[in-house]
Order: structure tokens, then sequence, then C-alpha cells
């Protein structure tokens, strides 16, 4: 129960500001289609550079779960999903919006939101403790098979494409030996002045995240916002807690998919959303209603959603290993203040650690409270034109990334990185596993090296790398990881439409 | 199979494989060898993944991305030369500010659908800039005290 001994920091003034500013920017960023919650976080960490390391978490936290939950608004009310998680909203939550039903789908969303965003977060805070004295077990050559699993199980789970998802992990762990040996000092790969210190992994975040959505933004053309927001009117807030109370079922679904599913390093908000409202569907004596605007269908992707934000932290807090692209781009925040997860943030920065949580905790309430009040004013922040938004996002990209050191060399990094990610991603390539390999690499790299010199000095590399019981257990996660992303290709292949003509077209 | 023409697959995943070939040219020759070790070992497994889809694709068979559209290259190409020019010309020459007022407004008029005749709508795209213009200088120059580079203007 460490946890409470440290909830009062929670309630700081500073601490307090930051963890409400962060959750009432975060719902409107949520609610602005094409501001994934991982661009909203990657664009804010340069404002956390002033701020102490704990404040600067509280304010990415509450960033991260209010985005995830303002995608419902614009997924309600225009039908279009803030954020790739808020996808099965859209099925019930706008039918529920075209009947005059607006408010009650809006507070059922942020309800169930909260109370799946809790469970996780509870579930964060019971399973880290645990999870951090096992990693104390871990030696180098642990670390770097650990490394080496969270670059291949984001790279074949996050993609469409397991070899492209692979081969876009080898350029982020490629992109992440640029720069000067760490060992020997030997320059690596320098081809330009910008790069001679190594790619600085902010801006990288910023460009890989938010140049595409912008150019994204961009290829649309000269065309006007199309969406039309459906009015919110007044609904009282009890019915929809009642409401709520009354489809525990759909609760209990969207709540425990969303926190196994968050705790599977890679799969994202999107996929638990999708599975839960599926689960909750099938074993509906209503499944008939669902899609019409039925509120269990709100209820389970919007808190199997939330509920995926605070387990997709526990490999992160504890081995380093970001569950999803957004928890990537925290880890980024982490180390960006010199606190570093693992045993060493909980035994040496206990205060920082428990605080960020117990922020997400206090985050989740209010969320709930402020969504229902700004889901009105978010509605209409998404119906900003695609001109004004690209424009801003490509501003605060060039600022954000220019702020970390001053310095032009970071801009010109990512910008290049942006294009060619954009380009990249329309041929199958994917941001995630880039970016983890560009975050994990020298996690990697560190304890390759380490490991290797132990390993002369004993039985040798292939015996100190390939043999042990956790070795050939992270090896056969990671190998697992590629089999079961390989059958599911195949199984995509087989059961896609029109496969046989195509390949007689062949 | 997707409906982008084999050649984009293959220009996109050969421009991969090419950098594939690069690196691990330049991991293998460089030196010392120690300090090459690790950037041996992905660039082996980068360049065996680049050629694998590389071969794919050259064979008719990659499946996956929506490609580029002729119509997508046409939207995008005036916001990205603005954009490339504000970054690596205009942020240095003109000024960090400067610059980035005048590329939103060159954004602002590519790209908002209003009429470009209509004296408003220019108001109205003047406007918007300036707000966008002062709101980043509160943020960066005023709270966050970010020098930013000054070229004939600010």
């Amino acid at each position: 129960m460490e946890f409470l001994a440290h909830m009062g920091g929670v309630f700081a003034p500073v601490n307090f500001a930051l963890l409400l500013a962060g959750t009432v920017g975060g719902l409107i960023l949520g609610a602005t289609p094409g501001l994934s919650p991982t661009m909203a976080v990657a664009l804010l960490i340069p404002f956390t550079f002033q701020l102490q390391p704990v404040q600067g978490l509280i304010l990415l936290g509450a960033a991260y779960t209010s985005t995830v939950a303002g995608g419902a608004v614009s997924a309600i009310l225009l039908k279009i999903p803030g954020a790739p998680a808020n996808i099965a909203t859209t099925l019930d939550g706008h039918a529920m919006a075209k009947r005059g039903q607006g408010a009650r789908a809006l507070q059922i969303s942020f309800l169930a939101s909260a109370v799946g965003g809790v469970t996780g977060v509870l579930l964060l805070i019971f399973l880290t403790p645990v999870l951090v004295q096992w990693a104390l077990a871990f030696g180098p050559s642990h670390l770097f098979w650990l490394a080496i699993l969270g670059v291949t199980v984001i790279g074949t789970l996050d993609s469409n494409s397991m070899v492209k998802g692979l081969l876009s992990g080898c350029i982020g762990l490629w992109l992440a030996t640029i720069g000067f040996d760490d060992i020997m000092g030997a320059q690596r790969f320098v081809f330009h002045d910008s790069v001679a210190g190594g790619i600085s992994v902010i801006p990288a975040l910023i460009g890989l995240f938010a140049i595409p959505q912008v150019i994204t933004m961009l290829a649309k053309g000269r065309v006007a916002t199309a969406a039309e927001a459906l009015s919110v009117e007044r609904h009282p807030v009890l019915d929809a807690v009642r409401e709520l109370l009354s489809r525990t079922r759909a609760l209990s679904i969207g709540t425990a998919t969303g926190a196994v599913i968050g705790l599977i390093p890679g799969i994202g908000g999107q996929i638990a959303g999708l599975v839960a409202y599926d689960q909750a569907k099938k074993v509906s004596p209503e499944r008939e209603k669902f899609g019409t605007g039925h509120s269990e269908g709100v209820i389970a992707a919007e808190s199997a959603n939330n509920a995926m934000v605070g387990p997709s932290l526990v490999p992160l807090l504890t081995l380093s290993i970001p569950g999803s692209p957004t928890a990537a781009v925290l880890l980024g925040g982490l180390l960006i203040h010199g606190i570093f997860p693992g045993s060493d943030l909980f035994e040496n920065h206990p205060d920082v650690a428990w605080t960020f949580i117990n922020s997400m905790l206090v985050g989740q309430i209010l969320m709930c409270i402020f969504g229902l009040y700004v889901a009105g004013l978010a509605a209409k922040v998404a119906k900003v034109p695609n001109s004004v938004m690209a424009a801003v996002v490509l501003g605060l990209a060039v600022f954000g990334s220019y702020s970390v050191q001053h310095s032009m060399g970071d801009v010109y990094v990512m910008a290049a990185l942006g294009v060619a990610m954009y380009f990249l991603e329309r041929f199958g390539f994917s941001a995630a596993p880039l970016v983890l390999g560009l975050i994990l690499g020298p996690i990697a790299e560190a304890n390759f090296v380490q490991g290797s010199m132990i390993a002369n000095a004993t039985d040798g590399l292939a015996a100190y790398f390939l043999t042990g019981g956790l070795n050939i257990a992270l090896i056969s996660l990671a190998a697992i990881s590629i089999v079961y992303s390989l059958w599911m290709e195949a199984f995509s292949r087989r059961s896609s439409p029109g496969r046989k003509e195509q390949e007689k077209e062949q | 199979m997707s409906d982008i023409p084999a050649k984009q697959h293959a220009v996109a995943s050969g421009a991969v494989a090419a950098i594939g070939a690069a690196v691990c040219y330049a991991s293998f020759t460089q030196a010392p060898a120690e300090a090459f070790l690790f950037p041996r070992i992905i660039s082996s497994v980068f360049l065996a993944l680049a050629l694998w889809t590389f071969g794919k694709a050259l064979l008719g068979r990659s499946r996956v991305g929506e490609g580029l559209s002729a119509q997508t290259l046409r939207n995008i190409a005036p916001g990205l030369a603005v954009a490339l020019v504000h970054i690596f010309w205009g942020a240095e020459t003109l000024g960090f500010y400067a610059s980035s007022a005048v590329s939103f407004l060159i954004m602002l008029a590519v790209y908002d659908p209003a009429p470009h005749s209509e004296v408003g709508s220019w108001i109205r795209r003047l406007a918007v800039a300036a707000v966008y213009t002062a709101a980043m200088y509160g943020l960066f120059a005023a709270l966050l005290k970010v020098y930013t580079p000054q070229g004939i203007f600010i």
C-alpha cells in the first residue's frame, strides 16, 4: 500500500494544476480527429523540460489518459473517431447521438471510461511492485533479449506485415547506433553534422508521429470539414449512472478485456475496444440492438480502451518495455528527465513513481467530471479545418523539436524522419516498432556489450546469451510472437474475399 | 494483393534495401571493429529483411500499404514544399517567428477552401496567422524561454 503514502503529492497545488490542465487539454486534443494520443503526448514533451520530473510525468500521464477518453466525443458527435482506440465507439455512440441522445452517450462513455481507467490503474498499482522485484533478477543477457523482445513483439503485432514491422524495428535499432559509441568513443554512421551527437529521441518521436499526420491532413487537399457535429442536449447524470450500473455485463467485459490486452506489449487500445465490443455483443441477450445505438456497445468499447492505459505502463515501469506506442513516448519523457524505469525508479525515485501513478488514478475521476462539461467545446475544436490543424501541428513540431537542445539540427532530424515515415507508412511500414527500436537500441547495445565482456571471461558468447531458463524463455516469447504473426497473416489471407480471383489474375 | 502498382512497392522497398546495403557495408568496413559489433548484427538482419521485402515487391507479392496516388502527391507537394523551405531556409534566414508566420499563412492560403477572391477570407486567414504567431511566441519565447535563431526579423 506504498502508493497511499504518496497520494498527497498529487494534490500539491502545482501538481494538481498540471493534472487538471493535462486532463482538460487532453480531452480537447483527443476529440480532434487526426491528433492521436501518441502524437499529443509527443508534442507535449518539450513543455515538460522546465518542470520537475514528477510534474512533467503528471502532465504527460493526464494527457495520455484523457486523449483516449476524449476521442469518444468526436466518435459520438461527428462519427469520426478522435483516435484509433475509439473506432468501436462510433458504431453505437453516433447512432445514439443521431436519435437525440448525444448527452446520454457522452455521459455513459465518460463514466465507463472512468470505471475501466480506474481498474486499469489499480492493476498497475498492484502488479508493478511485484514485477519490479522480479526484474532485479535480470542480468545483461536478459535485458538484451528483453529489449529485442520489445522490438519484436511490437514489430510483429503492431504492423499489418510481420516482415515490414520487424524491418521498421531494425531501422530504429540502426538509427539508435548513429553518433558516438559509448565504449570506444568511435563515430558511427555520421553522415551529417545534425546527427554527430546521435539522434535525439524527442525530436525523432515528434517527427515520426506528428509529421506523417500533418502530411495526411495535407493530402486531403482544399476541402472543407464535411463533418457536422450533432447537438448535445441536457440529460441527468444520475440516469446515466443508473444505466451504467444496470449494464454491468458489458462494463465488466470491457474492463477485463482492456486490462488484459493492455498488459500485452504491442497491442493497442484500438484492438481492446473492438475485441471488447465484439465479446459484449456475443454474450448480450440484446445483441441485435448492437450497431443501432445500444448503450452496451459504448460501455464495452470505452471501458476497454481506458482499462488498457494503466496495464500498458506495467511493462514500461518495471522492465523498460513500453506496452504501447504512447507508452514508448512516455519512456522518452522519463529518460529526458534522467529517470530510468525498473527497480531504479521505485528504489531511488519512489515519490516520482507513485505520485505519477496516483495522478493517473485521480486523473480518471477528473476526466469523467470535466469530460461531461468540455464535450461541447471539444466537439467545436474537432471541427477546426484541416488546413489550420496541419499548420498548427507543424508549428508545434518545429518549435518543440528546436526547444529540446536549442538546435536546428534537431529540427532537421525531426523533419527528415517525419517525411520519410509518411512515405514508409504508405507502403506498410510502421512508426511504432521504429520508435521502439530507437528507444530500446541503446539499452540492447549496452547490455550486449556488457554481456559480451562477461561472456569472454566465462563460458563464451553462445553459452552466455543462449542458455539459461530466462534467456530461453525470452527468446521463445520473441519466436512465438513471430510465429503467431505469421499464422495471423496466413489466416487473414485465407479469409480475405476475392483472394482466389486475385491469384488467378496473377 | 493491394491495388498499388507493383512498381511503387518495388521503388519503396528498393530504397529501403539500398539503405540497408549501405549500412551493412559501412558496418563491416569501418573501424574499430569492437565499436561496430552491434551495428554489424543489426545491419545484417536489416539487410536480410529489406532484401526479402524487395524480392516480394519485385514478384508483385507486396500486400500492405495504400501507396501514393498522383492526386495525393499533387495535394501534399505545395504544403511539403512550404514546410521544408521554412525549416531548412526560412527559420534561420528570416527568423523563427517571422518564417513560421509566413509559412502558416501560405499553408492556409493553399489549403483553406474559402475562395481566394473574397477579402473577408483573407482577413480571416491573416487574423488566424496573427493569433497563431502570438500564441507560439507566448508559449515558447515568454513561457519556456526558448531562444530561437534570429534572421532578418525575429
